[in-house]
């Protein structure tokens, strides 16, 4: 009997060592890998700072942050995603959330985030997929008119408000009377030296106002008869009038044109506000972009959260996003670079967008604006397709041609793609 | 020991040898082999053999009729003018199955018949078309200015070495910094170019659309390229400059021959061999333009600025589409190989014939 005792013995010291070791370890946080992109200082040292409170916060989780180069992050993502080497938690840019969720690289977040934080969102606040949500972000940003009230009174031009926005046909002409007036300057800016998503983003929603869209959003396989279809022939011509009557320049050289006073308007994103601001104080309005016929549209969807399908510990991954999307969070970052909050509870708590703040009505424009870039896997292709097709048409390409081969590019990248998930074709 | 000898040369190749074919030849097998399948960048379906359909995309080029309009009593339809009004074709080849896929590249009349040429890939024939365009502009001028600047900095005069420094700094200067620099000078409204044009032509304003315009934005791009690149041919041809015997300019200037003469029966033959060597180094690494036309015009205007390096990299990772890009990329690849072998077969030397 003796030795079996010492074996018992033994055995009962090893699973109790065993046991012992299991307690500490899970005393140690288990930490979990991020990757964000590189933006500007304010704004990421805003994001370390946020990291390091959830670190604080509890006991179980570490977050370890990694940056990443703004201008590569997606190729940067994609190449890593492909070799299987994706962290545990990453920012994505919305419209590319799609893509990665059907091909499997980021899980669903229903399940890991409670109801109640994905139902307070705002549809930019939320990336989606097949009717789930991948990705959830703690801000927007929403396209406005900049322009300089002591101007447009100069130019007898009204100023234009979310009840009554310009009409597109109404705009044009305001921008034509001013070329008439002065011709060495280009009246509107439309960022025209930026290049890539800039153009889906920033133009696409005038189909969408005009009632047309890129594709068919009800089965995301066809975009023959829709991105060149009647309406959306029509915003390309108005469009491409503004290139051929010296409206608009075919490619900025800066930023400054309206600072310096050659051009009266600007038409971006709401990142401009605390630079705009700081120049022109009052001087400043914020008008909403023009209406094609169904109401001033604008993008929605920004920088994103999600959790990669290869984290091993999603849970954790969880309680981190569901930290950052607490409405002092999103205030706190909204502070620091005016970006639009994607929460009531978060707009109530921020410097400038709660109820009485100076720039509300941008967060009012961001909710009742806000149509997001298509949300399929193939919207890389849209992307492109849209954005090569609006730079022939600037520089003088027929318009129908244009878009017919942008329609075919899509269709084609659709059925490569065999039907990216919504049914073959 | 003859066969000794050639054993141990062998041996000596074999370090440049796996290093080419773990930098080249691998990843060129490996882009090769990737051309057949449907392989993208992201995508949960497993990748595919599809054989030479990447290829086929890429290449098909074919002729069709236009069909002319034709009004209720059969007739042709007449515009005001009386010319024949052709059909949109379309509409026509999308409702094709077989010509779905097609483009059309040009049209054109042969009497009253009009023709169309039709492709599936528009911009890898206009990338194509433009990437030659490129290289017989950029070549001559480079190198023409090369020459010019190597005589220049190898004669006599004072300051040389500043001047070889000078023409030398574009070269180390990273082609992105230069291609945004350029892109304010080009610039139509407030670029310096049209600026000292407008004071040169009597203060007038001249709105040259350097990069907008079709006919220009590639000039425009090998204008550019040509500069910054030309410090380096310089270097090499003043390098093949110093090594031509001073005896024979002795003896050439003993038979009364002037320096128009001396440069042609003299320079010239000297500098053979250099030469040779420029212009195919010259002409490979034209044929690979891209970051100018990256940071500059991308592709535009309406593909005019589009080059087949460019169309790979914007199919393979804007579009996702790495087997097509790859695809883009070997017909590249061969197409430099096959213009390399040829000048060097036309410039080969008298005994090597």
């Amino acid at each position: 009997m003796q030795p079996i005792r010492t074996v018992l013995t033994t055995l009962f010291a090893v699973v109790l060592i065993g046991a012992l070791c299991v307690v500490r370890a899970a005393a140690e946080p288990v930490e979990l890998k991020l990757w964000r992109h590189e933006t500007r200082a304010d704004e990421l040292e805003q994001s370390f700072a946020a990291i390091e409170r959830f670190n604080q916060s509890q006991e179980w989780w570490v977050v370890n942050v990694e940056t990443l180069p703004a201008g590569s992050y997606t190729s940067a993502i994609t190449a890593s995603a492909l070799a299987g080497q994706l962290p545990c938690i990453l920012d994505l840019d919305q419209p590319v959330v799609p893509n990665f969720a059907w091909s499997g690289h980021i899980q669903p977040l229903e399940g890991l985030l409670s109801p109640a934080t994905l139902s307070a969102l705002t549809s930019g606040g939320k990336g989606t997929y097949k009717g789930h949500v991948y990705s959830v972000g703690q801000f927007d940003v929403v396209l406005v008119i900049f322009a300089v009230r002591s101007t447009l009174e100069r130019y007898g031009i009204r100023i234009a408000t979310q009840e009554e926005p310009y009409t597109a046909d109404e705009f044009r002409e305001f921008l034509r009377r001013i070329k008439a007036e002065s011709t060495n300057v280009f009246p509107l800016d439309l960022n025209s030296r930026n290049t890539e998503e800039w153009l889906p983003y920033g133009y696409s929603p005038w189909i969408q106002s005009a009632g047309g869209d890129l594709i068919d959003r009800t089965t995301y396989l066809r975009a023959d008869g829709v991105i060149n279809g009647p309406k959306a022939i029509e915003v390309a011509y108005w469009y491409k009038s503004l290139f051929d009557e010296g409206l608009a320049e075919q490619r900025t050289v800066d930023e400054q044109a309206l600072i310096q006073g050659r051009s009266v308007f600007h038409y971006t994103g709401s990142w401009e506000i605390n630079r705009y601001t700081e120049h022109f104080g009052d001087d400043l309005v914020l008008m909403p972009p023009p209406d094609f016929g169904f109401g001033p549209k604008s993008g929605a969807g920004s920088w994103h959260w999600g959790i990669s399908k290869s984290c091993e510990h999603p849970e954790g991954a969880a309680e981190f996003i569901e930290f950052l999307m607490r409405p002092e969070e999103i205030a706190d970052l909204s502070n620091v670079r005016s970006l639009i909050p994607t929460t009531d509870e978060g707009a109530e708590l921020s410097n400038y967008f709660n109820p009485d703040a100076p720039y509300r009505k941008l967060y009012e424009y961001a909710r009742e604006y806000a149509v997001k870039r298509p949300e399929t896997p193939g919207y890389p292709k849209i992307s492109a397709a849209f954005e090569k097709a609006y730079l022939d048409i600037r520089y003088g390409k027929n318009v129908e041609d244009a878009l017919d081969t942008a329609a075919d590019a899509i269709e084609y990248d659709i059925k490569r793609n065999r039907g990216y998930g919504f049914g073959d074709r | 020991m003859a066969a000794r000898k050639d054993y141990n040369g062998i041996w000596f190749t074999v370090p440049a040898l796996a290093l080419l074919s773990f930098s080249i030849v691998v990843p060129f097998l490996a882009a090769a082999v990737l051309t057949l399948t449907d392989q993208r960048m992201l995508t949960p379906n497993p990748t595919e053999f599809v054989g030479l359909e990447n290829y086929s995309r890429l290449l098909s080029i074919k002729m069709r009729s236009v069909p002319k309009q034709v009004d209720e009593q059969g007739e042709l339809a007449r515009d005001a003018d009386g010319n024949v009004i052709y059909e949109r074709l379309r509409p026509i080849l999308r409702a094709d199955e077989k010509t779905r896929a097609y483009q059309i590249m040009t049209e054109f009349n042969f009497g009253e018949s009009r023709y169309a040429v039709l492709v599936k890939d528009l911009v890898f024939w206009k990338a194509l078309g433009n990437t030659f365009y490129f290289v017989i502009l950029v070549v001559p001028i480079q190198i023409g200015v090369a020459l010019g600047l190597a005589l220049l900095v190898n004669s006599s005069i004072k300051g040389r070495t500043a001047f070889r420094t000078f023409f030398f700094a574009p070269v180390v200067t990273s082609m992105v910094v230069v291609s945004i620099v350029w892109s304010f000078l080009y610039n139509q409204h407030s670029g310096l170019i049209n600026q000292v044009l407008g004071v040169f032509s009597g203060g007038g304003v001249v709105a040259i659309n350097w990069l907008g315009s079709e006919q220009l934005a590639l000039p425009s791009i090998a204008l550019m390229s040509a500069w910054q690149g030309a410090g380096f041919q310089m270097l090499i041809i003043l390098a093949g400059l110093q090594s031509v015997d001073k005896q024979l300019y002795e003896a050439a200037r003993l038979d009364g021959a002037n320096v128009w003469r001396q440069f042609i029966h003299v320079t010239l033959p000297g500098l053979r061999n250099t030469l040779v060597f420029v212009v195919i180094a010259t002409t490979i690494a034209a044929f690979s333009l891209f970051v100018q036309v990256d940071v500059m015009t991308q592709g535009g205007p309406n593909d005019a600025t589009a080059t087949l390096i460019y169309h790979a990299v914007r199919s393979g990772f804007r579009e996702q589409d790495v087997a097509y890009g790859a695809s883009v990329a070997v017909v590249y690849f061969l197409l430099v190989l096959s213009v390399a072998l040829i000048q060097r077969w036309l410039t080969r030397s008298a005994d090597e014939r």
